[in-house]
């Protein structure tokens, strides 16, 4: 089991963020909470400053994560801050429109930096530091598009996929210096911004049930997890579609 | 997509629009369908948080706590923040919300839109005297900072201003300090009314908090009969038992309501009945103060059809004679709730232009919706209650005619001009020119 008392979030205002940071808050954890928008990381540190004890150590940077230039100054304020650290959240991402991407290739580029580069470059660092350490959890918020293309989504799928593949190797490798790596793949999520889509079907879940998943399989070093867990099951029967019947299909 | 209802599920009706508000200082984007109208979580009983046109702004994404002191015990939030989310912040470090109704799954925008109040009325008044400050947001893009010493009227304009005023993005409320979550509550069973007036009179000289439920179904010489609860927060060294919360819901809508005359009869009858403790024993302050939500979904027992909730206040010269013509007129017809409540309001002046409550008698029962036959015994209690100079609570009304709102509303008319050009409810469209 690992210990959560010294978290990095990147991309900590993302809602699935959001409220693992409220949890491990909760849990007693001193965060360092990396975000885009200056207002929304503020609005977010106040609230975890309120819910946490004086003994918990909240704070956090604006930064855009697409300037990996930025990640070695980051990882070094954040561990500064913490005193070290127990375990990394990496959430932040963005939902390409598939249409732009198709018609502009520097579009697509920008996507790929976005939600695969950018979480390479940190993951990099990140590597070194815990392997040296020989402790800690890296978690990264991948998703069930990655598992397979699909004609709606590919660009964001490819991306992904790349970092699921990432993961994967780098789980390998630190495996045998006590670090621990975990693959989380959300399926659908109702936060605020899918608030205008019908979401009364059983396939939906809240932000606060997938923070609790994600925290859960950090504490327990999990490699690959659905979040709900049945998404195993359906991606399981998506991955395994024949590609002769898939390239049909209109998914 | 199903659209926001109410909590007694009528009437159904659906917004052109419904965007959710994530951060508070981000106001609301251009180009949504006017008017807009706030809704927090859907608690209260009728179509003040509803719109047919326009859009419904969800403000349950607002959700943040802002800043606490916990030496003051002064703490600011934003408006969607569930009195539920508060509470499990501040009573493990001492605090309580001085006024609450009788859900905590309302939100603190909607306390304040509707001025909530609760138990201990007579003693600390309603939410809003509480209140030490809120945010408006306007739809011409303007702040407005609101406190009760302004006199600007923006303050008493939005306390009970029914989400009219503007979109109110977050509150900072004074808590009042407690030694433990428990409740030291002493029940009382009363044979009729005259018996109540008399047990409501010597508990309220003496408690923070009363409330009585009655059998609105008995009748003749036990008419109002029923059960008092006085109770106090606990005392700091107190052998306190523990606690653990358990849930239960209502898992599906049934084709017709439960509630029948059958099933109210048995129901009042062993409420009735039950073993009262005049002596007095400790309770938790999430079954005291909030019974109900420990049945998730409770308002689902009423059918699909859903149900009306009627609230009114009588002034205290016309409180017996008219609280009595309303239990006759009820137990006539066989109608009645699960759950009649009877409370004494105390004088302290409401600050909102539109709050509710005034000093006299609130009798609160729910009815389930049987259409005309129902709409009709409403309208035989509209005529009581107008006759003895009294009102009904709009954020649990469904049907009010416009002109008993503005009987009982006299400042209706100066509370316009506060109103939002870009804001608006059904229940404001209904009860106003």
């Amino acid at each position: 089991m690992n210990s959560l008392n010294r978290v990095i979030l990147f991309g900590a205002t993302s809602a699935i963020a959001e409220q693992t940071a409220r949890q491990l808050v909760a849990q007693g954890a001193s965060l360092y909470c990396v975000g885009r928008n200056r207002d929304k990381l503020m609005a977010l540190i106040d609230d975890l400053k309120v819910r946490a004890s004086d003994h918990q150590q909240i704070d956090g940077d604006v930064a855009d994560l697409t300037d990996s230039d930025q990640h070695a100054r980051l990882i070094d304020a954040g561990e500064r801050a913490l005193g070290g650290i127990d375990g990394v959240l990496i959430a932040h991402g963005t939902l390409p429109n598939q249409q732009a991407c198709q018609a502009d290739v520097t579009q697509t580029r920008q996507e790929i930096e976005t939600n695969a580069l950018s979480v390479i470059s940190l993951l990099t660092l990140l590597a070194n530091r815990l392997e040296q350490q020989q402790y800690g959890v890296i978690a990264v918020i991948s998703s069930v598009a990655g598992d397979r293309g699909r004609q709606s989504n590919y660009v964001y799928g490819a991306a992904k996929g790349m970092v699921t593949l990432f993961l994967q190797g780098l789980r390998n490798r630190l495996a045998k210096s006590n670090v621990d790596v975990v693959t989380i793949k959300p399926g659908f999520v109702d936060t605020p911004m899918t608030a205008e889509l019908d979401k009364g079907g059983p396939l939906w879940a809240k932000p606060e049930q997938i923070a609790k998943g994600i925290i859960k399989a950090m504490q327990k070093g999990k490699g690959e997890v659905y979040l709900p867990w049945f998404w195993w099951g359906i991606m399981l029967i998506i991955k395994h579609i024949p590609e002769a019947i898939f390239k049909r299909m209109s998914l | 997509m199903t659209a926001p209802r109410s909590w007694n599920r009528l009437p159904r009706v659906a917004p052109d629009a419904v965007h959710a508000l994530t951060q508070r200082y981000a106001g609301v984007p251009d180009g949504l369908p006017r008017p807009l109208l706030a809704h927090g979580n859907g608690r209260s009983y009728g179509d003040v948080c509803l719109t047919e046109q326009g859009t419904l702004l969800l403000t349950r994404g607002l959700d943040r706590f802002i800043e606490f002191d916990p030496q003051q015990g002064i703490l600011r939030c934003e408006a969607g923040v569930t009195l539920a989310e508060l509470l499990a912040l501040v009573v493990p470090q001492g605090w309580f919300l001085p006024s609450t109704p009788g859900t905590r799954l309302a939100t603190v925008g909607g306390a304040v839109a509707n001025d909530v109040h609760g138990k201990n009325h007579h003693a600390v008044g309603s939410f809003g005297h509480h209140v030490r400050a809120l945010e408006l947001w306007r739809s011409d893009g303007s702040i407005i900072a609101c406190r009760p010493e302004d006199d600007n009227g923006w303050f008493s304009a939005t306390i009970g201003g029914l989400g009219l005023t503007g979109l109110i993005r977050w509150v900072e409320l004074q808590l009042m300090p407690i030694q433990n979550p428990w409740m030291w509550v002493e029940s009382q069973r009363f044979a009729n009314l005259d018996e109540f007036w008399a047990l409501n009179r010597r508990a309220e000289a003496r408690w923070p908090y009363t409330v009585a439920w009655i059998d609105c179904l008995a009748k003749g010489k036990a008419q109002g009969r029923g059960i008092l609860l006085a109770g106090q927060h606990a005392a700091a060294q107190a052998e306190l038992p523990t606690f653990k919360e358990s849930g239960k819901r209502i898992p599906v809508d049934p084709p017709f309501s439960l509630v029948n005359g059958l099933s109210l009869r048995a129901f009042n009858t062993l409420y009735y009945r039950q073993p009262v403790k005049p002596q007095g024993a400790l309770t938790h302050y999430v079954p005291y103060f909030y019974p109900l939500d420990a049945i998730q979904g409770w308002n689902r027992i009423y059918g699909r059809r859903g149900f009306y909730q009627y609230q009114c206040v009588i002034p205290p010269r016309e409180a017996e004679a008219a609280t009595a013509a309303l239990l006759d007129t009820i137990a006539r017809r066989g109608e009645g709730s699960f759950l009649a409540v009877l409370k004494t309001f105390g004088r302290k002046p409401s600050l909102g232009m539109l709050s509710f409550p005034r000093p006299g008698t609130t009798l609160a029962l729910d009815f389930p919706n049987r259409g005309d036959k129902t709409l009709r015994l409403l309208e035989e209690l509209d005529a009581i209650v107008r006759e003895a100079g009294g009102t009904l609570y709009p954020g649990k009304d469904a049907r009010m005619p416009a002109s008993l709102f503005q009987a009982g509303y006299p400042q209706w008319e100066a509370f316009s001009a506060y109103v939002d050009p870009g804001f608006s409810s059904r229940f404001w469209q209904r009860v106003t020119p």
